[in-house]
């Protein structure tokens, strides 16, 4: 692993790199593309590996002015903008770092927004590597998406700009329609959803059944990753526009959704209800005390803040050594978690290799960095618990990695005979979550699919009328920016849908 | 906002120090929609507070509000007793939360079974069952004299009621179970509702079973959300795992696995323990520090 460098290192190196840029500006010659696949990419600065494994705060500190004009310096242009199409919101990306080249701030968040309405949320969780970094030419020209223009940390960079100069400019909602809108759940998608209706002039109630807005950002995501702050803002601009938030209130039981589009009086209806219902292995001793799922052990850290000892009424479980499950965001988020409440050693058991790991690839070299010990290629086959009924070990088993399966990744097959025992006291099973079925529960004639999963037309619309969905209830655990992008075009529909009434 | 417009001490148990008490609580769109067997979620601290589900004990639509019986088991419970007056606002209730209690005109008996602070849970379940005109048999147990409430409510609510305690301070010198049996073996009873300890609740099952009658047991685990989204109530009933807060409160208890659920309910309970002592000495744990 490389030496980590301090914020001051890499500015340094920035503010040398940019000095020469300017200084072949000024005297009137064009970088050409060579010059600017020549720029080195601008690393992100992080708080020291060994530090940040124990603290709460932000793990990536985000670019400095210089180090943003110099990464912006690395896009060519290169007219046919690929990276544009590997967003899932087509977000104007060579115009946005456009502006970054010229200075302009505040011109490259407003051309995010016009497609993004969280950029300091997206530039800090989106998969770039697998979306715009993963087209961009420059990283094909330099044979490696590593090496793709940091389209991620200039978007982060010119929101939190925006934020830390208090530039945010609240959109004014157009003349009021007297329509009423209701919005159930504050993840993603329904803060999208919200923001789009209410610009139309739409009057919009978001229903949340948590006392916080933000769904997953809040509840899920840790702190260290995506500061509460910074959901909290996003919700605080919507209040400005006139948003009314309804927290506490879980729809399907304080009302129905048929209750709301009667005597709730409520024109139309977006069902942004997330993924919450955590998957379990059905393996045994899967109920032995220590053994968590991943929603209740970062919920409890998250939400019920139970990190903060000295403040928090809700317990957390003290535990030396931990096993995740799983090899994505929610298992790295549940590893790096474990660390930061204190135990001494964190495994993640995961049955493929680290080349198949659905995580952003940031997430796992954090991970690495900090000192969760990866266990690739094993599985759990059982729970093992004490006279007590207290989680002592789990059973592992060997896999090696066979033909690729229908997703093209090789699938992971058990070798027989390859038992064998890992010492823990917490599992904290990360295997991702299926739709919660509150809502098809409580309202006749929502049509989901076998899986839970809300069905919905091309314009997210579902099988009740005057009703849309979007986001993970219908995508299945999905990423922030797909719910946002349903959102949109739920919201789009919604809003041609009052207008005609 | 979810105002206190009532609050009463129903018990005191001096032994260990717990009482009960009663809050009516201001909550319109709860009240209305609430059924018998629901319960809700508050927090007496909307950053920094555990969340504890309790029972909906009583609720009244038309004047918008629901009553919460609870023990002053914990810190939480225990600060929320002493802080929390009329007048002051409760800053997180949600409900109501669970599946309601499934109540159907039956042939024969229904017994309602409740043990300690289970007997508040257990008595819109009462009323229910009398109100569609069933003949309903409850039996309230307590330890001791002191720690008996809600006797006259039962008592109107039921065709019979029988009290118990197990020193025999008031009513019967008996544990549930043993009127339970006799009532078994005299008529035809159609159902039996138990709330209460788990421990009381899995020998009310043992006392069933000779007699076949079903038997429906409200789980009183852990909980964080309520909302079927973090598995930290989960039970196993029939040999899978169900979640408490949606797919319950109320289980066909001859399928509960009590033994897992009482290991479960241990999970925190150093922790707790430490919380409740500076609690009582003084150290709010809800709020220290500040
Ligand atoms: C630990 C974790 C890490 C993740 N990391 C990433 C990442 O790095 N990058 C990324 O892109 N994605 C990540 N994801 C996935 C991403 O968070 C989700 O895809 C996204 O939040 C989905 O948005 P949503 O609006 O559909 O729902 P959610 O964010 O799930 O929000 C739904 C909201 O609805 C509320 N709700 C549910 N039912 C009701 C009801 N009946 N009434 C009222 N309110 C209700 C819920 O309380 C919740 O607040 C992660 C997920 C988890 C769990
Ligand atoms: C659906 C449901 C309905 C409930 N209804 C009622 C009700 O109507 N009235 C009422 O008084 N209580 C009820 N409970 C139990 C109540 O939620 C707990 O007593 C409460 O959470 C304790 O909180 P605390 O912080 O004061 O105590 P804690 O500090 O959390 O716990 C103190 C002690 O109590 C034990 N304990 C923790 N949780 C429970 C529990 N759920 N049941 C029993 N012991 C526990 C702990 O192991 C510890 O020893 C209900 C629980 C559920 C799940
Ligand atoms: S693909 Fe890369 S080089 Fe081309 S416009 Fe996009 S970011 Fe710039
Ligand atoms: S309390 Fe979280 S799933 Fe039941």
């Amino acid at each position: 692993m490389s030496e980590h460098k301090t914020t001051e290192m890499l500015q340094e190196e920035a503010a040398k790199l940019f000095a020469e840029i300017e200084a072949k500006k000024s005297a009137g010659t064009k970088l050409t593309p060579k010059d600017r696949t020549a720029i080195p990419v601008q690393e992100m600065p992080s708080q020291e590996p060994t530090v940040r494994a124990h603290n709460m705060s932000e793990v990536a500190l985000g670019y400095t002015e210089t180090q943003a004009r110099v990464e912006a310096e690395r896009c060519i242009q290169c007219g046919a903008a690929p990276c544009k199409k590997g967003c899932p919101v087509g977000v104007p990306i060579p115009e946005f770092i456009k502006h970054i080249q010229d200075g302009d701030f505040k011109g490259a968040v407003d051309t995010i927004k016009q497609t993004n309405l969280l950029p300091a949320i997206c530039g800090r969780v989106c998969p770039q590597e697998k979306q715009c970094q993963s087209f961009c030419t420059v990283g094909k020209m330099l044979k490696t998406t590593e090496k793709a223009v940091a389209i991620g940390r200039l978007e982060r960079f010119v929101a939190d700009w925006e934020r830390a100069n208090d530039k945010i400019t609240v959109p004014t909602p157009a003349a009021e329609t007297g329509k009423k809108v209701a919005v159930i759940g504050s993840g993603p998608a329904g803060l999208t959803v919200a923001a789009d209706i209410r610009r139309a002039g739409h009057s919009v109630t978001v229903f949340e059944a948590f006392q916080k807005t933000g769904g997953v950002m809040v509840y899920g995501i840790p702190e260290f990753r995506l500061p509460k702050a910074i959901v909290a803002k996003e919700v605080e601009n919507l209040k400005k526009m006139g948003v009314e938030f309804k927290t506490s209130f879980l729809v399907g039981r304080t009302a129905t959704l048929d209750q709301l589009l009667t005597e709730g009086g409520y024109d139309a209806a977006f069902i942004g209800t997330g993924a919450g219902l955590p998957k379990f292995m059905h393996i045994e001793g899967e109920n032995l005390i220590g053994v968590f799922s991943a929603n209740e052990y970062l919920t409890r850290s998250n939400l019920m803040k139970a990190y903060d000892r000295e403040h928090a009424a809700t317990p957390l479980y003290d535990a030396k050594k931990v096993a995740v499950f799983g090899g994505g965001n929610v298992a790295m988020d549940g590893a790096r978690t474990a660390l930061r409440l204190g135990a001494e050693k964190v495994y993640c058991v995961y049955r493929r290799t680290r080349a198949e790991m659905p995580a952003r690839i940031e997430e796992v070299a954090h991970a690495f960095e900090e000192g969760v010990d990866f266990h690739f290629l094993e599985n759990p086959t059982r729970f093992i618990g004490d006279e007590k009924g207290k989680l002592i070990g789990v059973e592992l088993l060997t896999y090696e990695l066979g033909e690729p399966d229908e997703s093209g990744r090789r699938k992971p097959v058990a070798v027989p005979g390859t038992e064998h025992v890992l010492d823990i006291d917490a599992a904290v099973i990360a295997l991702g979550n299926d739709s919660n079925p509150l809502m098809a529960q409580t309202t006749e004639g929502l049509n989901v699919t076998k899986w839970g999963n809300i069905i919905v037309d091309e314009n997210q619309k579902t099988s009740i009328p005057r009703v849309w969905a979007g986001g993970d209830i219908v995508l299945g655990a999905a990423t922030v920016i797909l719910a946002m992008g349903e959102g949109r075009r739920a919201a789009a529909s919604m809003n041609e849908y009052l207008a005609g009434k | 906002m979810h105002k206190i417009l009532e609050k009463r001490q129903l018990s005191y148990d001096k032994e260990r120090d717990q009482s009960v008490y009663y809050f009516k609580v201001e909550a319109p769109e709860i009240a209305r929609n609430r059924k018998a067997g629901q319960f809700i979620i508050f927090q007496i601290d909307e950053d920094y507070g555990e969340r504890i589900p309790l029972t909906i004990a009583d609720a009244n639509p038309e004047e918008g509000w629901i009553a919460i019986v609870f023990q002053t088991v914990g810190a939480t419970t225990r600060s929320f007793s002493q802080k929390f007056n009329v007048g002051d606002n409760i800053p997180v209730l949600v409900g109501p939360l669970g599946k309601p209690t499934h109540i159907e005109k039956k042939d024969g008996l229904v017994v309602c079974v409740g043990g300690g602070i289970g007997i508040a849970p257990l008595h819109p379940i009462v009323e229910a069952n009398h109100r569609i005109g069933n003949k309903v048999v409850t039996i309230i147990g307590a330890r001791t004299k002191e720690l008996l409430f809600f006797e006259d409510e039962m008592r109107k609510a039921s065709d019979e009621l029988i009290v118990v305690t197990d020193d025999g301070s008031y009513g019967r010198k008996a544990v549930v179970t043993a009127p339970l049996t006799e009532i078994c073996e005299k008529e035809k009873v159609s159902e039996i509702v138990s709330i209460g300890p788990a421990i009381m609740m899995k020998f009310c099952v043992a006392a069933a079973r000779p007699f076949n009658v079903p038997i429906t047991t409200s789980l009183n685990t852990i909980m964080i959300d309520g909302t079927g989204m973090c598995g930290c109530c989960r039970v196993s009933v029939g040999g899978k795992t169900k979640f408490v807060c949606v797919d319950g409160p109320e289980f066909n208890g001859y399928e509960v696995d009590f033994d897992n659920m009482m290991q479960r309910m241990t999970a925190f309970k150093d922790k707790e323990r430490e919380a409740d002592h500076k609690c009582r000495i003084g150290l709010d744990a809800g709020k220290a520090g500040a």
